[in-house]
């Protein structure tokens, strides 16, 4: 292991100028290598042979890495000992489950083009894609490759790879969702993807999720975790989405896991000349939440719209750190991130959008407004502006602020109780993303979903 | 309409009352009967919003002595919707915004607030419609309005029309309107006035709070009183108005600085 290597070195080394701080920094380094090792031992040994060489790349890379900790500049404010404090199992007998237990997420426009993966593993019983034009493939990853030889160009090739979370998910890859719209063509039913935790085990669960949508084509997928049972699982999920030359990709990414879970997830965009992305990304669970949202602009005239809402409560984490990458000119990109904050939870937001020479004429907005329901909640929102290009129209703000008073207070002077005015008020700041969502049903539950929660 | 005879909606006695440590409000005498409307009038700065903003219960403004009696009830024990709900309307001078709360939630959760106070069955949102549809007619508005956010990038007389709006739905004993011609142009002038006027009636009172003498043109005033410092310096009736439409407020405030 590296740790030895590094110890039979000839240099002076920590242990012989102050042997108790390297004692207890090879301590933290061993364990945190060591836990990610023991991570990858749990993935399940048969894999799909298009699969392999992917996955021991993936593996060789893990090997090099550890568990961030509080030191690593992106995990600043998230702190992972909680997740090492906890000894993951891996999903040996996937659960079957009835439609009965799922029903209550399942939504009515995707009747027949869902697919249902529970503790990360897909469930076909459950799955119905028979509502999708012909040549459109939805399906279970590890068995398409034998109708579609071309996914393995795309599949682990979005750049960001090498990130530990990401890596760890490819190093333990046997299967996942594709989602392959053919060029032109327009989907109008929503692909939904659901993530089912059963919450029955402290599982370590790493669904996977491929997008191809090719030139032309228009397609709406809700990527949507949810879970039966509060308990400590542990999600790492990671999503990768094409678009291909003037394509459109609507992704609304919800994220309900349970409030002990820990949930880790990666989307990584690539848009072509022309491409449009519009993403909202919902985060409601997770003890530890954390979103790498990335999106990289690989063509001119590309258009990307991140919406992003967490809503955290008790003494919860969500952090979400974005990056839009431009690379060619007259690109535009549009993101508002909202956060609410209440009891003593930690609210982190990191936007970075990089712009370099080339990339003229990039018009880019970023917003970050921020809600603290409580005074021992906590806010960091940090905006991560990189701009070399010198034509470029690049906007920022960030807000933290509590419910104003003046609104609480016109809100009783039209007879409601302070208590419900606060709660109205919450409701609105949360549900200006929500009702950004096009799936009808979707969005009504969500809405309904933060109502109760306002109104509990 | 003056009627002798008529109950008394509200009472203020005396009424001191600080902001942030300075008294604003410096011994306010007003007392209203049932059927009237008053103007109360003054120079900017004088007090009339803080005036307004304390009858609704605003919790910035500190009541330090005197009283109010609203209904036979003392006014200051109440909570801001507890007012609400037994009859107190303060139309703002600066409605605020609520983007994400729809204008027609908002109106129907405020007035079925009122009626869960007086024991009413709640309107659910068919029977509201049929409601807030008529009383959208009395001020000319469309019902694009309702889906629209409350007052959410309304212009400043969309705004002014929406407070008219909520009084109609919440038909208060007493409507407090704070500056509601300001920002008017004069067709949405005569809009907002007839409502109020259609909405005044022997049962009720209004209580406008205006800088400019033009709103009386529209409204007719039973009582004028005249306001500076903190306080009222002279009451009159409509005539008062255009005595200070040609002589300006100094006259009454050098007479009254003894
Ligand atoms: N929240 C506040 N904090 C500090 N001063 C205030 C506040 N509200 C009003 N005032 C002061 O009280 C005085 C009266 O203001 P206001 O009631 O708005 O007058 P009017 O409505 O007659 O123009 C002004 O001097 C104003 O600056
Ligand atoms: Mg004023």
């Amino acid at each position: 292991m590296s740790i030895e290597v590094k110890l039979q070195g000839h240099e002076l080394t920590d242990a012989e100028v102050n042997p108790t701080i390297a004692a207890s920094k090879a301590q933290i380094k061993v364990d945190r290598t060591a836990y990610l090792t023991d991570l990858v031992k749990l993935r399940n040994p048969e894999i799909p042979d298009w699969m392999q060489q992917t996955r021991d790349h993936a593996s060789a890379i893990v090997q090099e890495l550890a568990i961030p900790s509080s030191r690593d500049e992106d995990w600043r404010f998230t702190d992972l000992s909680a997740l090492l404090a906890t000894q993951f199992k891996s999903v040996t007998e996937p659960s079957a489950l009835g439609f009965e237990q799922i029903k209550s997420y399942m939504l009515p426009e995707s009747v027949n083009s869902r697919l249902v993966f529970v503790d990360g593993v897909y469930a076909a019983d459950l799955s119905a894609v028979d509502d999708l034009p012909e040549d459109t493939l939805v399906g279970s990853l590890a068995q398409v490759q034998e109708f579609l030889p071309q996914v393995s160009d795309y599949f682990a090739k979005q750049p960001g790879g090498e990130e530990v979370f990401t890596a760890l998910n490819t190093s333990s890859v046997i299967d996942g969702a594709i989602v392959w719209i053919p060029k032109d063509q327009i989907v109008n039913t929503p692909v939904h993807l659901l993530f089912v935790a059963t919450g029955t085990a402290e599982f370590l669960i790493q669904p996977r999720v491929l997008i191809i949508a090719g030139s032309g084509s228009d397609v709406t997928v809700v990527e949507d975790y949810v879970t039966l049972n509060d308990r400590a699982y542990c999600t790492n999920s990671v999503a990768e989405i094409q678009v291909d030359n003037n394509a459109k990709v609507n992704h609304i990414r919800i994220q309900r896991d349970s409030k002990s879970a820990f949930h880790i997830g990666k989307t990584a965009v690539s848009q072509a000349r022309d491409g449009q992305y519009s993403g909202i990304a919902v985060n409601f669970g997770g003890a530890i939440a954390r979103h790498n949202w990335e999106i990289y602009s690989n063509g001119e005239q590309t258009h990307s719209q991140l919406l992003g809402l967490s809503w955290i409560t008790d003494d919860r984490t969500s952090d979400t750190h974005s990056l839009i990458a431009f690379s060619k000119p007259h690109c535009t990109a549009n993101q508002i991130n909202k956060c609410i904050a209440d009891d003593k939870s930690h609210g982190i937001f990191n936007g970075r959008i990089c712009v370099p020479k080339l990339a003229q004429q990039t018009d880019a907005k970023q917003l970050s407004r921020s809600l603290l329901l409580s005074p021992k909640a906590r806010i960091d929102t940090k905006p991560q502006l990189e701009i070399v290009a010198d034509n470029v129209k690049c906007a920022h703000g960030a807000t933290v602020s509590q419910l104003e008073d003046d609104a609480v207070f016109y809100l009783q002077s039209r007879g409601i109780d302070s208590e419900s005015a606060r709660k109205l008020l919450t409701y609105a700041f949360a549900t200006e993303v929500i009702n950004e969502i096009k799936v009808d049903s979707l969005r009504t539950k969500l809405q309904e979903m933060v109502r109760s929660v306002t109104e509990a | 309409m003056i009627n002798p005879n008529a109950s008394t909606i509200l009472s203020v006695k005396n009424l001191t009352a600080n902001v942030d440590g300075t008294q604003i409000i410096k011994g306010l005498n007003l007392e209203i009967k049932s059927g009237e409307i008053h103007a109360i009038m003054g120079p900017n700065g004088s007090g009339k919003s803080t005036f307004s903003k304390i009858l609704a219960g605003h919790p910035a403004y500190e009541v330090t002595s005197g009283e109010i009696m609203f209904m036979g009830q003392n006014l200051l024990d109440l909570d801001p919707e507890e007012r609400s709900r037994s009859g107190i309307f303060l139309a703002f001078q600066y409605p605020l915004e609520i983007p994400g709360v729809s204008n027609r939630d908002f109106l129907r959760v405020s007035c079925n607030a009122k009626r869960k106070h007086e024991s009413l069955e709640e309107l659910d949102p068919m029977d509201f419609d049929d409601l807030v549809y008529e009383k959208l007619e009395l001020l000319k508005m469309d019902s694009e309005f309702l889906d629209r956010g409350v007052n959410e990038g309304f212009s400043g007389g969309e705004k002014k029309r929406n407070e008219i709006l909520q009084m109609a739905l919440l038909e208060p004993k007493l409507g407090v309107l704070d500056e509601i011609d300001s920002g008017l142009d004069i067709d949405a002038l005569r809009v907002v006035s007839s409502g109020v006027n259609a909405l005044s009636n022997e049962n009720n009172a209004m209580l406008l709070v205006t800088h400019y003498q033009r709103l009386l043109d529209y409204i007719t005033p039973d009582y004028i009183h005249v306001m500076a410092e903190g306080r009222i310096l002279q009451t009159g009736t409509k005539e008062l108005a255009l005595e200070l439409e040609a002589k300006g407020y100094d006259w009454i405030l050098e007479g009254a600085t003894v």
